[in-house]
């Protein structure tokens, strides 16, 4: 999970980490109010989950209260790369002398965790690290040494950053790798890291990406979950534990294995391209390894209330569960939904494999179930899916 | 022959009189693997399944000669069981648990080479490693293919098993589900090397997934170092950038990491590269033919 700026400034702050004074206005009047408590000049920020808001006109100066209400009214609601503005941070101006970068992330490829430290901070960090590499410093942590004092100063000194600001970064990176492990997040970025002129070091701005899979152990996080921007029928999903994803196309997808799913979701595309209309996926849905009766209906339930789907492809490989299991799975999931007054009103194009797929195959011939077709291999499978989206179109 | 795991492996499992272990203790033993045990804690001196249940893995090991250990405790308790194993020096650790937070698999991963590297780490998330027809160690069904001397390396479980099953009258020598998650114990690496040293595997095929650089790099290792052919799968071309599709590792952000990028660098290398999972079986088969 992406935090936005405000959430991961609220973050840093728990931390002890040096931010500047903000707070977050949904309206105009909201922001205007907020430039008012803050007094004086304010930077008006686009809160949005993406990268180059500076670039794009999401982040203004403003002199006074009401200037803020202007830029405020500028920045709400305005698109940056796909991401609508619905919020705004006010913060308290700061002077500033010096801009740095930092980061701690994980690094896939060594396997470790890395910070990235770097004297040219701000808007063209990429740039820099593209043209002059020298001057951004990668340093591999490893989770068994962790950061003290000591090993922060280091990586502020290989970073270039000058004598004057070492103790202040020192001190702020120390308590950035202590949010990182405490919290469980993949990445904590601070871009820039300022020097103010009073000779302050501070977190002018920041991203934090969370680990999911810590959810266990971070209940506090779920403070952070975005249901304004959640897609409905993903939040729907997510109620019933299913591991779901909206896509814009015409043809329902469920299958069983993330991989398998991701793989049938290229096959229906390459299949659509040749069909008039072009049907694309329309979701990405994993039943898991299980795909028992009721997840089998939820999943059925969930694609059929998204009024876009045409078709769905079920595209099961009878691994641990064989494919009887699956086609049991499927009859029952039509008489549960026919049982709540829910038929299904769009034709299924099924293809199991794998273990007993013989009997699977003939449990769904004998049920004759309505609008459902048995088709042998995946390719030709996701073909026919198409064409029905395309027929349904 | 194969590659890790043979018919003299000696399997125990950590988590085994759990629900998942349980299932997948009896799967094993019906597939002719030679699991000695299990590791609870709490249950030490027990019975469970026929087999005797063990305190420590280190016990289990004195008093089995135990050299696989397979891991399906929940994610909570996953760094804690892992790390055991790599204190116990067991030769290979096949973790199967689901959703381990990646500063726990970072965190082992460091543990596991600050020991000396002398465990192999298969997974987290992942289906395991199969050898047809010898041994079975995680949850690969065991009768979807027979043996043979394809040698196959994949991030994703029922892609695993559909090439398996697609290819089964060619048959594996062994068959490693590496797992989907942006840390893993074992890479695609280790695997094509394993491969490319073993006699009885004559080809290898290998199944990757958006996200992360983990193709590419073996795309680099191949030219350099296997000389036996590779057909590869790339699973995610039709992927949106910025979303997560089940697997913690596939996820697109930005060009690196796309499927595209990623069989553009297999093909410079001479590596052939399906475009459906069915397309990457008849390439194989066309090798195997020609052989």
């Amino acid at each position: 999970m992406d935090l936005f700026e405000h959430q991961a400034k609220e973050l840093f702050a728990e931390y002890g980490i040096p931010v500047p004074r903000g707070i977050v206005a949904h309206t105009v009047e909201e922001a205007r109010a907020a430039a008012e408590e803050l007094t004086g000049r304010v930077v008006v920020k686009a809160q949005v989950k993406t990268g180059g808001r500076g670039k794009a006109g999401g982040v203004k100066v403003a002199d006074d209260a009401t200037d803020a209400e202007q830029k405020a009214n500028q920045i709400l609601g305005m698109d940056i790369k796909g991401h609508t503005v619905h919020k705004v941070l006010i913060e308290e101006a700061s002077a500033i002398a010096e801009e740095y970068y930092f980061s701690f992330l994980l690094d896939r490829a060594n396997r470790t965790f890395l910070a990235i430290c770097s004297a040219a901070g701000g808007m063209d960090i990429e740039e820099v690290a593209h043209t002059a590499p020298e001057k951004v410093a990668k340093v591999p942590v490893s989770p068994l040494d962790g950061v003290d004092r000591a090993k922060a100063r280091e990586i502020a000194v290989a970073g270039g950053l000058p004598e004057v600001a070492l103790d202040g970064a020192a001190e702020l990176i120390e308590k950035l790798w202590a949010a990182f492990v405490d919290e469980d997040a993949s990445l904590v970025e601070v871009n820039p890291m300022i020097l103010s002129a009073d000779g302050q070091v501070k977190a002018l701005d920041g991203k934090v990406t969370l680990d999911d899979n810590a959810s266990f152990r971070q209940p506090e996080h779920t403070v952070f979950e975005d249901k304004a921007a959640e897609d409905p029928l993903e939040a729907a999903a997510k109620a019933k534990d299913l591991n779901y994803v909206k896509l814009d196309g015409s043809v329902g997808i469920i299958g069983n294995g993330a991989g398998l799913v991701m793989s049938t979701l290229d096959v229906v595309a390459y299949a659509g391209e040749a069909v008039p209309g072009q049907p694309k996926p329309a979701n990405f849905l994993d039943i898991g390894g299980g795909a028992s009766a009721e997840v089998m209906a939820a999943g059925l339930e969930i694609i059929l209330s998204d009024p876009s789907v045409k078709s769905i492809f079920v595209n099961v490989f009878g691994g641990i569960t064989a494919c009887d299991a699956v086609a049991n799975g499927i009859v029952s999931a039509f008489q549960l939904l026919e049982s709540r007054g829910e038929s299904v009103s769009r034709p299924l194009v099924v293809r199991l494999d794998g273990n007993n797929a013989d009997l699977g195959r003939k449990i769904l011939a004998d049920a004759s179930l309505k609008g459902v077709e048995l088709v042998d291999t995946m390719d030709d499978a996701a073909k026919r899916a198409a064409e029905l989206a395309a027929v349904g179109a | 022959m194969a590659i890790w795991l043979t018919e003299n492996s000696k399997i125990i499992v950590q988590g085994m009189t759990g629900g998942e272990g349980t299932k997948h203790t009896r799967r094993m033993l019906a597939s002719g693997a030679r699991v000695v045990g299990g590791v609870n804690a709490r249950k030490a001196g027990t019975v469970h399944e026929g087999l005797p249940v063990f305190g420590t893995v280190k016990e289990a090991i004195q008093e089995t000669g135990a050299d696989v250990s397979v891991v399906f405790v929940p994610p909570a308790a996953t760094k804690v069981a892992v790390k055991e194993a790599i204190d116990a020096e067991i030769p290979l650790c096949v973790v199967i648990t689901e959703g381990v937070p990646v500063h726990d698999t970072t965190e082992f991963w460091a543990y596991a080479v600050a020991k000396g590297n002398k465990t192999r780490i298969i997974g987290p998330n992942c289906p395991g490693i199969a050898s047809p027809g010898a041994s079975n160690a995680g949850i690969i069904p065991a009768d979807i293919t027979t043996a043979g001397r394809i040698g196959l390396v994949s991030k994703s479980g029922t892609l695993t098993y559909q090439l398996m099953y697609e290819l089964r009258d060619f048959g594996f020598s062994t068959a490693v589900g590496i797992g989907g998650d942006p840390v893993i114990g074992t890479t695609h690496i280790d695997a094509l090397q394993a491969f490319q040293d073993d006699p009885a595997t004559d080809a290898i095929v290998m199944i990757g997934e958006i996200g992360g650089d983990a193709e590419e790099r073996a795309a680099a290792y191949i030219e350099q170092h296997v000389t036996k052919p590779v057909v590869a799968y790339v699973a995610g071309f039709t992927a949106p950038e910025g979303k997560t599709m089940g697997h913690a590792g596939a996820i697109v952000s930005g060009s690196a990491g796309t499927a595209q990028a990623k069989k553009e660098a297999l093909e410079k290398v001479g590596v052939r590269v399906g475009k459906t999972p069915s397309e990457t079986a008849r390439l194989m088969r066309e090798v195997m033919q020609a052989r």
